[in-house]
């Protein structure tokens, strides 16, 4: 392969560069319709598991159809997001916040034609390419982050178990018969790069060991002040070693410190800490954004461990389908699944999940555990 | 015949949700074919590698990427996010695999004129994998090498005139929801105001000058689909002031049953037939709303605009006409002091173009954030250090009982010394009336 100059010299780097630009304006990009109805729109219907209405002041109507996707895509299934644009749509399409792609057209009978052509694209595998839901009381697109494919501090992959637990959950997705919005998240570690910190079901990536400290190289390649004040438990101080007859600088851990929170290694690639054997997720729920009805809520632990078990984590995905079934059962119409366990009671809803509850599961992280422990008597048997 | 064997990754091209495995496989025999005879800048057999490392982290159970690195683009601190493999050899094609980061446009709409040119520049420069979008909000190509990045930065902002997105500790690309393109409870233009501050604010997107990242995004209304409250170290959620507006024939419609309640939602489920008692004024959260079998009344007063009773009818229920947004402060994820939640701080403020009045909140919060903040400390973290009280005072916001749930529950009160006529007292003064 030669290389192709794109007219970048490096010599004069400063030369014809342009910088700070910004994206692109919007109103380059929206639809028509979109475009003259901006700003003027009265009310929207759900017309079936994932076709929305939209209806303009003016009369307009815009149809959308939302399919879900893998978030992963290559540049081949872009462009075919494009030819499917082009043939229905004038050019236009749209992602969501949770990577869900939006097909749009301007009247309803080009709605069924477009249908068809999106279920009728397969992978070679036989997956869906672009499966029609996820609106309403579903199951939409997991909102999730990298894992094994593309980072560096992962306790967990992400593109697969979201992979998974989206097949277990594909009837969610495609229809509407859970009590309210039922969103999920897969983090691959405590950074969570997200919003798993308040999805109504989350899935965090954890390490469980400590570091591993390369004293051959510590010194060299990072700052031990910043590796230190990286700790947020203080379990770091800097320390001397032999190392092959030398004395090296390097850091010392008070282990039973630490909450392998894997902050320490982002400071220094000299303290890895994954570990395939005691890796694996913690499970979380009950977190919501909205503030419809019940305030915005942060995800809870009601599972502290999964193994990862790899290709497909059975274990993560029978749990999850669990707390879904019972939320399916217990909840009301509109009742989210945070406000479904503070109106049964948390002690009820490891009853009905038959989920265990472990020391693990009580906070002992600074102030915020204080105000998660119970002061009354007033508890459910 | 594929170059590496993936027996575990194959049994994730199984089941009916679209297959991220069969997509990159499908990908590495697109480029293998090369139809179209492009010359690849990276090795051609980049996708195959990258399930090999992939399949490779399956059996250990453990990531194979090596910890950052730094590399990016000249001038710019960010937007290009650094990638080793720590298994260069095995999978050479994956030996670099930097992250770049591409502004994407607001509300996520694109031109398929806009987005083949994009996937071009990847296709001809990079792995030809993306992820749609990454967990900020820009689009994210997804592995390239590094002679590569100057060319993908000239290509993007010579030919798209796009630029790059933020990473690192500077502000990173502000991200909306749909607002008024689409969406009829939009309080606010998002996206304009989205677009204003991503054009003000270049510098600080490029270059970090931050203690740490910082976050702005944009929700149209309280439903808050892009999570603005959770995620963002300013949220701007739309909202209003007076009445919901009330259509009572479209009230009647949803009582009679002609219209589906919450726009459909629930439509898969025989929930029976809709209660406007049960389903929306009993559930108010406010107990504001009131129905006597003919006319829905709302005390608006004590609404407090949660979106329930709108969602719920939304053919019959509208946003007030005072509409605006509300600007709270401080979201976070957990590391390291615990997750945060956006704190209220501007219960009230109507956005209009140039939006000067946030700017100046902006930047007044900026400039005692960067004074203050420690290393790595997001702005939540340092409200919390320092108090709320600190950024009232350095962006002149009045204290006001909408900022808190309920009152403070201890007198600690730090009283300054103006408040109390002074702290420079006479011991000899105190003498005359005290003894020893
Ligand atoms: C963090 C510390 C404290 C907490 C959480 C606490 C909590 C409470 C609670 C919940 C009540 C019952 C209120 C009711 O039933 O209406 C109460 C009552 C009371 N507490 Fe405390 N308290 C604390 C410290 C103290 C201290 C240090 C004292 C004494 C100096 C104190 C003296 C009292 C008295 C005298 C009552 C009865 C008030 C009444 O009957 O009207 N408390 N406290
Ligand atoms: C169960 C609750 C508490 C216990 C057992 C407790 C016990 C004590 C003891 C034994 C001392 C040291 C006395 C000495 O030898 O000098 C002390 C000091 C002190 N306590 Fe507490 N206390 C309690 C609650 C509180 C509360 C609720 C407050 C404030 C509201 C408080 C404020 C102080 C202060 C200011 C000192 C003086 C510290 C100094 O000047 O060195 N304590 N306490
Ligand atoms: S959540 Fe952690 S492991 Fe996952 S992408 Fe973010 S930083 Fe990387
Ligand atoms: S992983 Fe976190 S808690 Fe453990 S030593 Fe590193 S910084 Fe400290
Ligand atoms: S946040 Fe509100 S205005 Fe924005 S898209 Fe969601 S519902 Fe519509
Ligand atoms: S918006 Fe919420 S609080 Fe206001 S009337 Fe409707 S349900 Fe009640």
């Amino acid at each position: 392969m030669a290389f192709i100059s794109s007219g970048y010299n490096p010599d004069k780097p400063m030369e014809g560069r342009i910088s700070d630009i910004g994206p692109r304006h919007y109103t380059d990009f929206l639809p028509p319709v979109i475009k003259k109805n901006y700003g003027k729109w009265l009310y929207h219907e759900i017309l079936e598991p994932g076709v929305l209405m939209h209806k303009a002041e003016s009369g307009d109507e815009v149809y959308t159809v939302r399919v879900g996707t893998a978030r992963l895509m290559s540049v081949g299934l872009i462009r075919e997001v494009c030819d499917i644009a082009d043939k229905h749509c004038g050019g236009y399409v749209r992602w969501t916040t949770r990577n869900n792609i939006e097909f749009m057209v301007d009247s309803k009978d080009k709605v069924a034609p477009l249908k068809a052509d999106l279920s009728g694209r397969k992978f070679t595998g036989g997956s869906l390419k672009f499966p029609i839901g996820g609106t309403g009381a579903s199951v939409p697109n997991i909102v999730h982050t990298q894992g094994w494919v593309h980072c560096h501090t992962p306790a967990t992959d992400a593109s697969g178990p979201v992979k998974v637990i989206m097949d277990e959950l594909f009837e969610e997705f495609q229809t509407m018969e859970l009590p309210a919005s039922l969103r999920l998240a897969v983090a691959c570690c405590l950074n969570m790069c997200g919003a798993c910190h308040c999805s109504d079901i989350a899935v965090v990536g954890i390490h469980r060991k400590p570091p591993i400290i390369d004293h051959e190289v510590l010194e060299n390649i990072c700052e031990i002040p910043l590796a230190v004040s990286a700790c947020p438990t203080a379990a770091i101080r800097p320390s001397k070693t032999e190392f092959e007859g030398k004395e090296k600088k390097t850091v010392a851990i008070k282990e039973d410190r630490c909450m392998f929170c894997g902050n320490c290694y982002t400071m220094c690639a000299a303290l890895p800490l994954a570990d395939g054997e005691s890796d694996g997720c913690a499970i979380m729920v009950g977190g919501k954004v909205s503030n419809r009805i019940s305030n915005p809520k942060f995800s809870k632990v009601v599972v502290a461990y999964v193994p990862n078990e790899p290709p497909r984590w059975p274990t993560l995905v029978k749990t999850i389908r669990t707390i879904v079934d019972a939320y399916k059962k217990g909840a009301n119409k509109y009742e989210r699944l945070g406000d479904w366990a503070e109106r049964i009671g948390w002690e009820r809803f490891f009853d009905v999940t038959g989920l265990e509850f472990s020391q693990h599961l009580i906070d002992d992280f600074r102030d915020p555990a204080y105000y998660t422990w119970r002061q009354s008597t007033n508890f459910k048997w | 015949m594929a170059k590496h064997q993936t027996p575990m990754l194959d049994e994730l091209t199984k089941g009916p949700w679209p297959s991220f495995v069969d997509d990159v496989k499908a990908e590495a025999a697109r480029r293998a074919e090369n139809k179209d005879g492009i010359e690849f800048q990276i090795p051609a057999d980049v996708c195959e590698d990258l399930l090999g490392v992939l399949e490779l982290s399956y059996k250990d159970k453990e990531t194979h990427w090596k910890h950052g690195g730094i590399v990016g683009v000249f001038g710019y601190g960010g937007g290009v996010i650094g990638r080793y493999s720590d298994v260069p050899k095995q999978y050479p094609g994956i030996a670099h695999f930097h992250t770049v980061r591409v502004a994407q446009p607001g509300g996520k709409f694109y031109t398929t004129e806009h987005l083949r040119a994009l996937m071009d520049i990847w296709d001809l420069r990079g792995s030809g994998l993306t992820n749609m979008h990454g967990s900020t909000g820009d689009i994210v190509f997804l592995g390239t090498f590094t002679e590569q990045l100057e060319e993908i930065f000239y290509d993007i902002t010579h030919k798209l005139n796009n630029d790059l997105g933020g990473s690192g500790s500077n502000l990173r690309t502000p991200a909306d929801c749909m607002g008024m393109s689409r969406c009829e409870y939009a309080c606010y233009d998002t996206m304009a105001l989205c677009y204003a501050l991503t054009q003000e604010y270049q510098d600080e997107l490029h270059r970090p000058a931050f203690p740490y990242k910082f976050k702005f995004k944009f929700d149209g209304c309280p439903n808050g689909c892009v999570a603005a409250l959770a995620r963002s170290d300013l949220s701007f959620v739309g909202t209003w002031k007076g009445p919901i507006r009330i259509d009572q024939k479209a009230v009647a419609g949803y009582v009679g049953g002609e219209l589906k309640p919450n726009a459909g939602a629930h439509a898969s489920r025989d929930w029976g037939k809709f209660d406007i008692q049960k389903e929306v004024i009993d559930l108010c959260p406010t107990k504001c709303m009131s129905y006597d079998g003919k006319t829905l009344s709302i005390d608006d007063k004590e609404c407090y605009r949660c979106m329930h009773c709108i969602n719920t009818m939304p053919a019959a229920l509208r946003v007030g006409e005072e509409k605006g947004v509300a600007i709270l402060a401080g979201a976070k994820a957990p590391i390291l002091d615990g997750a945060q939640m956006s704190s209220l701080l501007v219960p009230f403020m109507k956005v209009e173009e140039p939006f000067d009045e946030v700017k100046e909140l902006v930047e007044n919060i900026w400039e005692w954030w960067m004074e203050e903040g420690k290393n790595r400390e997001r702005l939540g973290e340092t409200l919390k250090r320092l108090g709320f009280q600190k950024i009232l005072e350095v962006t002149g916001v009045q204290a006001d009982a909408r900022h808190v749930q309920h009152p403070r529950e201890n007198p600690y009160i730090f009283w300054k010394e103006d408040e109390v006529g002074g702290w420079k007292r006479d011991i000899q003064e105190y003498r005359k009336r005290h003894a020893r």
